[in-house]
């Protein structure tokens, strides 16, 4: 296959970027489409100009490096991670976007390379449950309803690729903060911190800037491993509860 | 720079300490700090709003019934309550209760709008045809609604800008005379179908705000969105359409 | 100049720390031996930790829940990231809820002899013992596991093991426990105990008058060095299975940081012991840039074949039955397709280097599901592999109802790592190794399930226990500063690797190298190895380093986000750490597990192990970049679990 790309180039964080135009040969539609990049890369480092930075490692989906927008779709036309679209969807001949995530939050690091340490921000807020190691009581002590344990894996699966808040218009992050909320307070261990954890999540979200959710559907269309758009609804819920329960 | 200094850093090292304690600040701080509270109020608001324009959708069909039962409609709006409450009293209280909920659906939706819009200052370079349409009809549905009740008021409440002359008390000729002209036709109609959409996205969307959704209930909330959506706009639009047919007149 | 395959021999090694007495009861004594810090004094001891995976996250975050403060580092953007994440199958523990004969010592029976008989005892009989307090620890933290209708946690069978002791959550066990332990760990980053440092690389340990007391590490968004001090240093950096260019590793895994203690005084025991994982998607060409796991549990209804003929270029379908050769059903007719990992990679290696492998370049044999979906029906196929099936037609493009998957072994984990003693700690003081980095519980082969389970043992359990000991020992009273000499040579050292790296402006990209050597690697020193293959690569990789310092190619600068200068750099280690293996591969004449030398098998060519002379880990020394190194043995002692020959004929 025969492609040409067009390519978010950023020096680092305070340069401008611009979209530039490569051509590449010999793609085989069974390459991932990092492999393809990287194909890319190895010819650029040849001729001595700077290869295409982005970010990537587990490559079978689950790390959630990989954060490419790839004509105008996170992580591409398919519903899966970067590392997993394979070239086979695209046409020989084809003309391909690639740029960042975009969102105030996740500013560009340099190329397509975005920091996304305000979801780490998020966690730190309170996406955990307080049981330091040692603590722990026998593990069948509490027993979890079976659709309790699969509603909270179900949420526990989101990889942080950070997919939603590129989709999103409003570049929000409610599907993720909704995600772990979900997944810890449907949870008889996650009871105790239930208030807080969703009340200080959620305060942590908004101080770095994330927008708000329009419920535009965007972030659950693109997610890679289907967390529902209702996650945010029950979230809602879980911070309405907690807004009127929380101690005064 | 000291890792404590890097930017988010301080803000969760703040909150971290934060919820050892247990100093949280009130519900309406709570509530208007956040976006998920905005959003609420948005909710809240723009049912109340809903509710009140089912009932005014209600009232405004009675035009169908002949001149002497609109009005006698109109006039008894004002005298809701009586004795307990005097002339006009509920009326206003109605009234207060709604600009209330306009200005905190709208003043919500301004700074929710300013946000979002600064959480994503650039754009993809590759455009793509989004199904978001009610995302963006939202916002300038909401713009063109708030427009329009500005006319409304000043054409039918107060009569400032009426192309007739307008008669106090006489509403029913009040409205004929609104719908002879083209452009009060037009300009209804428009805000009329905005409102459609606009209770369509907003109802569901509400829904979903205040924590009601489910996976279950979602196909019949969808289902009461549209038919609200449609009852609504099918009802207020009839009134311009009997005039322009001569049904009412 | 000696040649670097003639190694000498040292002074033995021995650990130390491991109390004697009856098995069960040395880990009690041992942390009652142990001395203890101070709560109050703890917060002045500054713990450094190397990676966020299972073992480092965990670490991380215990240590600084009991006071110390934690200086963590990891190389990808969140420590989310880290590759324990990609783990499938589940965890072992010894719980016995099945009520099936489980105990914690059947668990350690198990590991010991899965091991092939060259673990240490002490140290397999504690993470057994342990393996039931994981599950309670992650439990209590939320990770969602795999439960049954009445609430209560599910297992399965894992491995070929006969009882039912692993835990998982659904085919994402590690994703699931990595993100407990990263919980727990942003838990104390908020709490402000642990100083975290995401985008940043170890480059180098710093000793000072022979303790390790520091790091030198790359801000990899700056490019900035820097140096960082502590009183003890934790490395949880993961194992080497990238040295082979193709494995199921993460694309940046790497084994500097193991490789820069190792030459800074470290010994480097076992390492070419790496396990090789039979049921993998094989490569499609050659712009292959990792490897794709495919769970073991597919053996179980699957069946392995190739063409009987060589050559055979129709497409499976059209292959009759008469002409096919299912080799694992008629090598092993009593264990059939479910042989060890070990010997059904072997056996499909055996059959591709015949000429009957399948699809692209031959590297290939079928798996095939048309029995079992005649058999069971396809919604029963559907309902158990389902979501792999669906994972395998992603990837390839085929349908597994329809056609027979093609699979092939790959590298998948390294069982060598630092030598370290019962305490974690390795020959240098104050510096400890958990998880993968280390080289302690699996032996010559690691059991399925069983690699999550040693990572949190080490980080949540053993290594929170054992470092205070050390750090009561030794209260580093005097703070290392950046004028001390050791320390800038340390730093001096790396920047002028870096700079070199940078100044060469050869014709030869990092990724060249780095699949150059894995290719010979994989040839060599892979699933099966020989005197002359072992030679033949020992000679040729001093070549490729020499090739590699005169065209290496590495654009921009250093003071920059640089993806080529980090690749770069890793290659630099991945040619030394290879000749390691060779040698270690070379000089260990026997095969047991994951290592098969052809020149020792049974006469049914089988693995044949030489306890006579081999019962030993053998710790290298490090003398010399190329320069023959030290061999330190530490003899095994078996008292509980007695070696026998494996057979699955």
């Amino acid at each position: 296959m025969k492609l040409t790309l067009r390519v978010w180039r950023q020096r680092n964080a305070d340069a401008d970027g611009t979209m530039s135009t490569y051509e590449v040969d010999g793609i085989s539609p069974d390459m991932s489409f990092l492999e393809m990049l990287d194909t890319l890369n190895e010819e650029l480092i040849v001729k001595g100009e700077d290869p295409v930075a982005f970010d990537h490692d587990c490559r079978e989906g689950i790390c959630g490096a990989c954060s490419l927008v790839i004509n105008g779709d996170a992580h591409g036309p398919e519903r899966t991670t970067t590392c997993q679209l394979h070239m086979r969807s695209f046409e020989d001949g084809d003309t391909i976007d690639v740029e960042p995530w975009r969102a105030s939050a996740f500013p560009v690091i340099k190329d397509l390379v975005v920091d996304r340490s305000a979801f780490d921000r998020i966690i730190q807020a309170g996406g955990y449950i307080t049981a330091p190691t040692g603590a722990a009581p026998e593990a069948h002590a509490t027993p979890v309803p079976k659709p309790d344990a699969d509603f909270a894996f179900e949420h526990a699966e989101c990889i942080g690729c950070g997919a939603c808040v590129a989709a999103c218009p409003n570049g929000a992050a409610m599907l993720f903060t909704s995600a772990k909320i979900n997944h810890l307070n449907v949870l008889p261990q996650g009871a105790p911190e239930r208030e807080t954890r969703v009340l200080d999540m959620v305060e942590q979200m908004d101080e770095e800037g994330f927008g708000g959710c329009t419920l535009a559907g965007e972030c659950a269309t693109a997610c890679p491993k289907g967390i529902p758009l209702m996650s945010i609804t029950s979230m809602n819920k879980e911070w309405l509860r907690a807004a009127r329960k929380a101690k005064r | 720079m000291s890792w404590t200094d890097r930017p988010g850093v301080r803000s969760v090292l703040r909150m971290a300490l934060a919820t050892r304690t247990d100093r949280r600040p009130s519900l309406a701080r709570t509530v208007w700090d956040s976006t998920v509270g905005k959003k609420t109020v948005m909710a809240v608001s723009g049912l109340i709003m809903l509710l009140y324009l089912v009932v005014h959708m209600i009232g405004n069909l009675k035009i169908f019934f002949g001149a002497g039962e609109f009005n006698h409609y109109a006039h008894w709006l004002r005298t809701v309550g009586e004795p307990f409450m005097h002339y006009e009293w509920t009326l206003w209280l109605v009234r207060i209760v709604l600009v209330v909920a306009v200005v905190a659906h709208a003043t919500s939706a301004y700074q929710l709008s300013r946000r979002d819009i600064r959480a994503r200052p650039s754009k993809y370079v590759h455009k793509k045809a989004r199904a978001s349409y009610a995302t963006r009809t939202m916002r300038w549905g909401g713009v063109i609604l708030g427009l329009f009740i500005v006319w409304h008021i000043l054409d039918l409440t107060t009569g400032t800008v009426h192309s007739g002359g307008f008669q106090e008390g006489h509403p029913y000729q009040n409205v004929v005379d609104t719908f002879s002209t083209w452009y009060g036709n037009v300009i209804y109609v428009v805000a009329m179908l905005a409102l459609g959409l606009h209770v369509r996205h907003g109802f569901w969307s509400a829904a979903q705000t205040l924590g009601v959704g489910s996976r279950t209930r979602d196909r019949v909330l969808k289902t009461a969105a549209d038919v609200l959506a449609l009852l609504l706009t099918a009802g207020f639009i009839a009134v311009p359409v009997g005039v322009m047919t001569g049904v009412v007149s | 100049m000696t040649s670097y395959a003639d190694y000498t021999t040292g002074e033995p090694v021995a650990d130390t720390k491991a109390p004697a007495g009856p098995i069960n009861e040395r880990w009690d004594k041992r942390r009652f031996e142990a001395r203890l810090v101070n709560p109050a004094n703890r917060r002045k001891h500054t713990v450094i930790v190397v990676g966020t995976g299972l073992a480092g996250g965990s670490a991380g975050a215990t240590l600084a829940e009991q006071g110390y403060h934690v200086v963590q580092f990891c190389y990808q953007d969140s420590p989310r990231r880290a590759h324990s994440i990609a783990a499938q199958g589940g965890i072992n523990a010894a719980k016995n809820y099945r009520n099936d004969g489980d105990s914690v010592h059947r668990l350690f029976y198990d590991t010991v002899k899965g091991g092939d008989f060259r673990a240490r005892e002490s140290n397999v009989h504690r993470l057994a013992q342990i393996s039931v307090e994981i599950i309670d620890q992650c439990v209590a933290q939320g990770v969602p596991f795999a439960r049954e209708y009445g609430g209560l946690l599910d297992t399965r069978s894992f491995g070929g093991v006969q009882v039912s002791r692993t835990f998982y959550a659904r085919g994402q066990t590690g994703q699931q426990l990595l993100l407990g332990a990263y919980q727990a760990l942003s838990r104390q980053i908020a709490a402000g105990n642990v100083e975290m440092h995401p985008r940043t690389e170890m480059l180098d340990l710093i000793v000072v008058d022979g303790r390790a007391r520091g790091i030198v590490a790359r801000d990899l968004v700056t490019g900035k060095i820097d140096t960082y001090f502590a009183d003890a240093v934790v490395l949880a950096s993961g194992g080497y299975g990238n040295v082979f260019y193709l494995s199921t590793n993460a694309m940046n895994s790497n084994a500097t940081a193991v490789w820069r203690a190792h030459r800074r005084g470290a010994l480097f025991a076992n390492p070419c012991f790496t396990q090789i994982h039979p049921t993998c998607i094989p490569r499609t060409g050659e712009h292959q840039s990792k490897l794709t796991l495919m769970s073991e549990s597919l053996r179980n209804d699957g069946r392995i074949w190739v063409p009987r003929a060589k050559g055979d270029q129709r497409p499976p379908n059209d292959i009759p039955e008469d002409e096919r050769d299912y080799y694992l059903e008629r090598v092993y007719p009593s264990f059939g397709n479910l042989v060890p990992r070990d010997i059904a990679s072997r056996a499909a290696k055996n059959v591709c280097d015949e000429g009957r492998g399948v699809g692209p370049g031959g590297q290939g044999v079928y798996l095939d599901f048309a029995d079992a979906i005649e058999r069971m029906g396809r919604g029963a196929v559907e309902a158990k592999y389902g979501n792999l099936f669906d994972m395998y037609q992603r990837i390839t493009d085929e349908d597994p109802y329809e056609v027979p998957m093609r699979i092939y072994p790959a590298v998948h984990y390294t069982m060598g790592g630092l030598w370290v003693d019962y305490d974690l700690q390795t020959t240098v003081p104050g510096l400890f190794a958990v998880g993968e980095a280390n080289f302690s519980d699996h032996g010559a082969n690691r059991l399925g399930a069983s690699a999550l389970m040693q990572g949190l043992a080490d980080g949540y359990f053993v290594l929170p226990s054992t470092i205070n000991d050390y750090l009561a020992r030794n209260p580093h009273h005097d703070a290392v500063t950046g004028e001390h000499p050791d320390v800038q040579e340390a730093l001096a050292g790396t920047q002028d690797r870096l700079d070199l790296l940078l100044s060469v402006d050869g014709d030869r990209t990092p990724d060249s190298f780095h699949r150059e050597v894995g290719e010979l690697m994989w040839e060599f020193c892979g699933m099966a190895r020989t005197d002359a293959g072992l030679r033949k690569a020992l000679e040729r990789i001093p070549q490729i380093r020499e090739e590699f310092w005169r065209r290496i190619k590495v654009p921009g600068t250093g003071e920059e986000f640089n993806q080529s200068l980090e690749k770069a750099n890793r290659v630099v280690d991945y040619l030394e750490l290879a000749e390691l293996m060779c040698l270690d591969a070379l000089h260990r004449e026997e095969s047991c597990g994951g290592h098969f030398r052809e020149e020792s098998q049974t006469p049914d060519g089988e693995a044949a192990r030489d306890d006579e002379r081999f019962a030993y880990a053998a710790a290298w020394e490090f003398t010399g970049t190329g320069e023959a190194p030290v061999l330190h043995k530490e003899d095994l002692v078996f008292e509980y679990v007695h070696p026998t020959q494996r057979s699955y004929a």
